[in-house]
C-alpha cells in the first residue's frame, strides 16, 4: 500500500506501528500462533475416572448434534454419545467426534494481545478494552459514527447474537453491523421471507422420512449436514424417489434415483423447466394454488417458455431427466424441497431459491406431515444468527431495521430514541469495498474470518491493511486476528452457555462445560465491558447468560420469529423448542402452515418466477471453465477451529482441485499433478484430484484454508441484488498443469 | 433367554451396508476414542476407486465363526470367544507375522509397525461388554453401520442381511451381516452418463460457445 511508505498520516497513531498490518511474518506467526494440531486430549490418553459428561451440542453446522462432553479438572478431555437426543441419536460425523480437541488446545489464546513492532503482546484487559475505546471514540469523531463497523458470526449463541445487534447500534451507535451468515443462508433468507412471510425451514427434519419424493437442490448434504443423510436414507426405506441436483456426483448423489448434474449458475431454468413439465402435465394443485397463493399467472407465463429442450440447453441437464424429476416429484403423494449453499452461493441467489419456491407452492404439498420444505443451515447457529439483530438490515424478533412500527417496538424496548436507532447499514462485503474506499476506518470483528472467507481474498487483505483500526474477539488467532491492532481472548462455544437455534429452527441449550483457561473472558462479558467503557453500562445490565435470553425473548414478543415463550428450562426439558412460541404454555411450532396459513398479512404465499439470467461472470474463451467451491467433510467454515484439530487435518490434509478425466486429459493432467488455477482475480497452485464425480466443464476447490491455495483468491465478490450474498458456486477460470 | 451373553446385549447384531456411505470417517474418528484404543482406529474405510466414484465401504471385523486369521496365527495370538468376538491380537503372544493379514478374506488385520504387532476391531469390546453399542455404529450419520436387532433391520430396510460369503472354495460364515441391495442392475458413476451428449466433451478452447444465452 503506498501510505506504508509514506509515514505516519493523521490518525495513523505514532507511525512506530503501522496500523492493521502483521508486524511478524507468518512463519513467526505460525510458530507462535498456530495452527498447530492436536492430536489427543491435553492430558494425554488415560482413563479420567473423575469425569463427568455435560449433555450440550456440537459447535459444527446447523444441525447441532446432541453430545455429550466429557470435562475433567475444567478441560474437556473427550466425548460420549447422546442417544436420547432426538434428532441424532448419537450420531455424529468426524468434526462432532473431534471437536472436543479444541478445548485446551495450544494454540488458545490466554489474554488480550496488543501488536507490537514484532508480533503481539499480552496485555491486560484495562489496557486492551481501553486501546479498544480510544480507537472507536477517535475514528468516530473524525469520520462520523458509521466510519466504525462490526461483524459478528453466526457460529454464535442466539445470546451473543442479540448482544452484538445491541451493542453496535446502541454502544457504537453504527448502522454497519453484520454477520458472517451473509456469505451463508441470507438467499434462502430473502426468498423465504419474500415467498411465505417468514424465514424459517417450514418443516422440522422429522418430515423428511415421511416423504415419498425428495429434492435436494445444491446440498451436499454427506459432507456438509451427515447427520441428515440418515434421514434422506430412511425416506428411500420408505418408498421415496431421490432427486439430487448438483454439478458433482456427492456421496449422497451416488445412489439418488435420479441425478441432474446442473450445470453451475443454471438452476432457476431447471427449476422453471420442472414446473413447465408438472404444468404441462397437470401436476399441480389447482385448489391450493387458488385459496392459500398469488402469483401463479405470472409464474404459469414465464414456464411456458422453459421447454425441456431449452432447459437442457441451458442447464446441461437432459431432456429426459427433467421430464423425469416432473414425473417424480409432480404426482407424488408426500414431498420435501430441500436446498442449500449450492443454490442460494449465487449473484441470483433469491432468484434460484424462489424457482425451486415455486415447485414445492405448485405442487400444494406444504404445512403437512411429509410435506414442505427446508434450506439448511450451514453454520452451528445459521438459523438463530440471523433473527435476533445482528444483521445490518434487522432488528431482534426478526424485524425489519425500516418498519416504523418495527423501530419503535425495539427503541422504546431498548429505552432509546427511534432516531438514535441506525437504519439499515452494509453487509459484510460491502463493508470491505467501504473500507477499500475509505470510507469505514475502524472495525470490531468477533467469530468471523474475512481473509479467508470473503471472496477475492487479495482485496480483503489489502483492506485489512487500510483500516486503522482492527479488533478482533476470538478463541485462536485466525489469518484476519494476525492483522489486528488489538485481539480480544474470548470463549469458545463449550466455555459459556446458551441457546442455539437449529437448522429446522429448534431453540436448543448449550451447557457451559468449563470456564475459558488462562485470562480468557467469555464474549458476552468483554462485550459488555466494552459496552460499559462506552458509557452505556444502563443498557447492558446482564449478570449471566439468561439475563441476556430473558431480554432476547421479550425483545422478539410480537416478532416474527417469537421466543417469548421459551425459558432455559423449557427449552432443556423439552430437548429444544421450535419458535414461534409466543407463550409459557404454548408448544412451540414445528411444523409451519399447518393452518394452511401463511405469514404474509392476507395469509398467501407468493410466486414469484424469474428468467434464467447467466451468473455475473460467466465462460469465455479467455476463461473456459467453471470454477465452484465447497465444502469437505473434515473442515469446518474458515477453518480457524478445524485446521488446528490433527485427526481432521490429516483426513484431508490441502485442498484439491477436481478435474473430470475428460477435461484432464485435454490439458494433459494426471492425478496428483500440480496445476494453476486463474480467474481474473488472482491464480492459485495445488494438486489436481482427477475424478468422474465432476462436470469437465467445470473444476471445484474447497475453501476452508488460507493464503496462497485460498479458493477466495479466485472468487468473485459480486452480490445478489436482494441478500447480498457473494458468488461462491460460479465463476470463469482456465486451468493448467504446471511445469515442474 | 438371558439378556446378555458374555457381555453383549443379547440379540444385537452388527450389520454393514456399504450403499449408506458417505464416507465421512466418522467411524473410524469414533473407534480412535474408544477407551482403550488411544487414538488408533481398529476399523477402515476404503474408497473402491475414487477416481471413478464416491463409493466408499468401511470395513469392521466380520468375526468369522471359524475365523482364518486364528487359524493360521502360529502364536495362537487370537482369540475367539464364546459369543463369536474375534478378538485383536494378544500383546504376549503375537509375534508380528501379518499371517492374520494375508489370510483374512475381508482385509480386516492391519499390522501395526511401531507396536510390532497385529491390531484390529473387537466389536468394541470395550463397550459392549458393557452393555453399549460399539461406538462406530451409534456415530455413523448414515447408519451404513447398524448395531441392533435383526428383526428391527429387517423390517426398516429393503436390503437383506447376508452372513455367508464364498471365497472359491472356501465358505465363510459371519457373526457381522452385510446387507445386500435388492436386485438393482447397475449403478453408474461417470457423471457424463447424466449429462446430454452433446455436452460430454469440453468446448475447444478456440470455439468456445457461451452456453445458454
Amino acid at each position: 500500500m503506498p501510505e506504508k511508505a509514506a509515514g505516519p498520516e493523521p490518525g495513523k497513531g505514532t507511525g512506530a506501528i503501522i496500523m492493521a498490518t502483521p508486524t511478524l511474518d507468518e512463519i513467526g506467526l505460525i510458530e507462535r500462533y498456530g495452527p498447530h494440531l492436536q492430536y489427543e486430549p491435553s492430558g494425554g490418553w488415560t482413563d479420567y475416572p473423575d469425569s463427568t459428561l455435560v449433555k450440550t451440542h456440537c459447535c459444527f453446522c446447523g444441525v447441532q448434534c446432541g453430545i455429550q462432553l466429557k470435562v475433567h479438572e475444567n478441560k474437556v478431555v473427550g466425548f460420549e454419545p447422546w442417544e436420547e437426543f432426538p434428532v441424532n441419536r448419537g450420531m455424529l460425523c468426524p468434526k462432532g467426534v473431534k471437536r472436543y480437541l479444541q478445548n485446551d488446545h495450544p494454540d488458545r489464546l490466554l489474554a488480550p494481545m496488543i501488536r507490537t513492532q514484532d508480533g503481539f503482546r499480552e496485555a491486560t484487559w484495562d489496557d486492551a478494552l481501553n486501546r479498544t475505546v480510544e480507537a472507536i471514540r477517535r475514528i468516530q469523531a473524525q469520520y462520523g459514527r458509521d466510519a466504525f463497523a462490526m461483524l459478528g458470526g453466526a457460529s454464535m449463541t442466539n445470546e451473543k447474537a442479540y448482544l452484538i445487534g445491541k451493542f453496535a447500534r446502541v454502544a457504537l451507535r453504527t448502522a454497519n453491523i453484520d454477520y458472517n451468515g451473509r456469505l451463508c443462508m441470507v438467499s434462502a433468507g430473502a426468498a423465504n421471507k419474500m415467498a411465505f412471510g417468514v424465514d424459517r425451514a417450514a418443516n422440522p427434519w422429522s418430515d423428511i422420512p415421511l416423504a415419498k419424493a425428495v429434492i435436494i437442490a445444491g446440498a451436499n448434504i454427506g459432507e456438509c449436514f451427515p447427520i441428515l443423510t440418515d434421514y434422506v436414507w430412511r425416506a428411500r426405506d420408505n418408498g421415496a424417489k431421490i432427486i439430487v441436483i448438483d454439478p458433482r456426483m456427492t456421496p449422497i448423489a451416488r445412489t439418488a434415483d435420479l441425478f441432474l448434474p446442473v450445470r453451475p449458475g443454471r438452476d432457476s431454468a431447471l427449476a422453471n423447466g420442472i414446473l413447465h413439465v408438472m404444468l404441462e402435465r397437470g401436476w399441480v394443485d389447482q385448489e391450493f394454488i387458488e385459496a392459500h397463493t398469488t402469483g401463479f399467472e405470472e409464474v404459469e407465463r414465464l414456464v411456458s417458455q422453459y421447454t425441456p429442450k431449452r432447459t437442457e440447453a441451458i442447464t446441461g441437464v437432459p431432456a429426459a431427466s427433467i421430464m423425469r424429476a416432473a414425473e417424480i416429484w409432480g404426482p407424488a403423494e408426500t414431498s420435501m424441497l430441500l436446498h442449500a449453499r449450492g443454490v442460494e452461493h449465487h449473484s441470483k441467489g433469491v432468484e434460484n431459491c424462489l424457482s425451486y419456491i415455486n415447485l414445492v407452492l405448485a405442487s400444494g404439498r406444504i404445512g403437512k406431515p411429509g410435506c414442505g420444505y427446508g434450506t439448511i443451515t450451514g453454520q452451528g447457529n445459521g438459523q438463530g444468527g440471523r433473527e435476533h439483530g445482528q444483521r445490518c438490515n434487522q432488528l431482534p424478533g426478526a424485524r425489519d431495521i425500516e418498519n416504523p412500527e418495527h423501530r419503535k417496538f425495539i427503541a422504546d424496548f431498548w429505552r432509546i430514541a427511534e432516531p438514535d436507532l441506525p437504519r439499515t447499514g452494509l453487509t459484510s462485503c460491502e463493508i470491505f469495498d467501504a473500507i477499500e474506499a475509505g470510507k469505514i476506518r475502524g472495525l470490531l470483528t468477533i467469530s468471523f474470518n474475512p481473509l479467508v472467507s470473503i471472496p477475492d481474498a487479495d482485496r480483503t487483505r489489502a483492506a485489512l491493511e487500510k483500516l486503522e483500526f482492527l479488533g478482533c474477539i476470538d478463541f485462536f488467532l485466525s489469518e484476519t486476528g494476525r492483522y489486528a491492532d488489538v485481539v480480544l481472548a474470548g470463549s469458545l462455544q463449550e466455555e459459556d452457555e446458551g441457546t442455539v437455534t437449529t437448522g429446522e429452527g429448534r431453540c436448543v441449550k448449550l451447557q457451559q462445560s468449563v470456564t475459558p483457561p488462562g485470562d480468557a473472558r467469555v464474549d458476552w462479558e468483554i462485550l459488555t465491558d466494552l459496552a460499559g467503557r462506552l458509557d452505556c453500562k444502563e443498557y447492558f445490565p446482564y449478570a449471566i447468560p439468561n439475563d441476556i435470553f430473558r431480554e432476547l425473548a421479550a425483545a422478539s414478543k410480537g416478532g416474527s420469529a417469537d421466543y417469548s415463550g421459551m425459558t432455559y428450562a423449557r427449552i432443556e426439558k423439552n430437548m429444544g423448542i421450535f419458535w414461534p412460541c409466543p407463550s409459557h404454555n404454548h408448544p412451540g411450532t414445528p411444523r409451519l402452515f399447518e393452518d394452511g396459513r401463511f405469514h404474509h398479512a392476507d395469509g398467501r404465499a407468493r410466486f414469484f418466477g424469474y428468467e434464467y439470467r447467466p451468473p455475473a461472470e460467466d465462460v469465455d474463451s479467455e476463461y473456459p471453465i467453471f470454477f465452484t467451491t465447497g465444502r469437505v467433510v473434515s473442515q469446518y467454515l474458515s477453518g480457524n477451529q478445524t485446521r488446528r484439530i490433527g485427526p481432521l487435518v490429516d483426513q484431508y490434509p490441502e485442498p484439491l482441485c477436481e478435474v473430470h478425466p475428460v477435461l484432464a486429459a485435454k490439458l494433459g493432467i494426471t492425478d496428483g499433478d500440480i496445476v494453476r488455477v486463474q480467474t481474473r482475480r488472482g491464480e492459485i497452485e495445488l494438486p489436481a484430484h482427477v475424478v468422474r464425480t465432476i462436470r469437465p466443464d467445470t473444476v471445484f476447490v474447497p475453501y476452508h484454508w488460507p493464503g496462497r491455495k485460498s479458493a477466495n483468491l479466485l472468487t468473485n465478490r459480486v452480490l445478489d441484488p436482494i441478500s447480498k450474498i457473494p458468488e461462491y458456486k460460479v465463476c470463469a477460470c482456465r486451468i493448467e498443469k504446471v511445469a515442474l | 433367554m438371558p439378556d446378555r451373553e458374555g457381555g453383549i446385549v443379547n440379540g444385537f447384531d452388527f450389520f454393514i451396508d456399504p450403499s449408506r456411505c458417505i464416507g465421512c470417517k466418522a467411524c473410524m474418528q469414533a473407534c480412535m476414542e474408544c477407551d482403550t484404543h488411544r487414538g488408533r482406529s481398529m476399523i477402515h474405510l476404503e474408497f473402491v476407486d475414487r477416481s471413478v466414484s464416491t463409493q466408499t465401504s468401511p470395513v469392521v471385523c466380520m468375526h468369522c465363526e471359524d475365523p482364518a486369521c486364528a487359524r493360521v496365527c502360529p502364536a495362537d495370538a487370537i482369540k475367539q470367544t464364546e459369543d463369536g468376538i474375534v478378538h485383536s491380537s494378544l500383546k504376549p503372544r503375537c509375534i508380528g507375522c501379518s499371517n492374520c493379514v494375508l489370510a483374512c478374506p475381508f482385509g480386516v488385520p492391519h499390522y501395526v509397525a511401531e507396536i510390532d504387532q497385529m491390531m484390529k476391531c473387537d466389536m468394541c469390546f470395550d463397550r459392549t461388554s458393557i452393555g453399549k453399542k460399539p461406538m462406530c455404529a451409534t456415530v455413523c450419520p448414515s447408519q451404513a453401520l447398524y448395531y441392533g436387532r435383526a428383526e428391527d433391520i429387517e423390517r426398516m430396510r429393503v436390503e437383506t442381511p447376508i452372513n455367508q460369503f464364498q471365497f472359491g472354495q472356501q465358505a465363510v460364515r459371519t457373526k457381522v451381516r452385510l446387507m445386500s441391495t435388492p436386485a438393482t442392475d447397475q449403478l453408474d458413476f461417470d457423471i457424463l452418463s447424466f449429462m446430454p451428449e452433446s455436452d460430454n466433451q469440453v468446448p475447444d478452447i478456440t470455439e468456445f460457445a457461451i452456453w445458454g444465452t
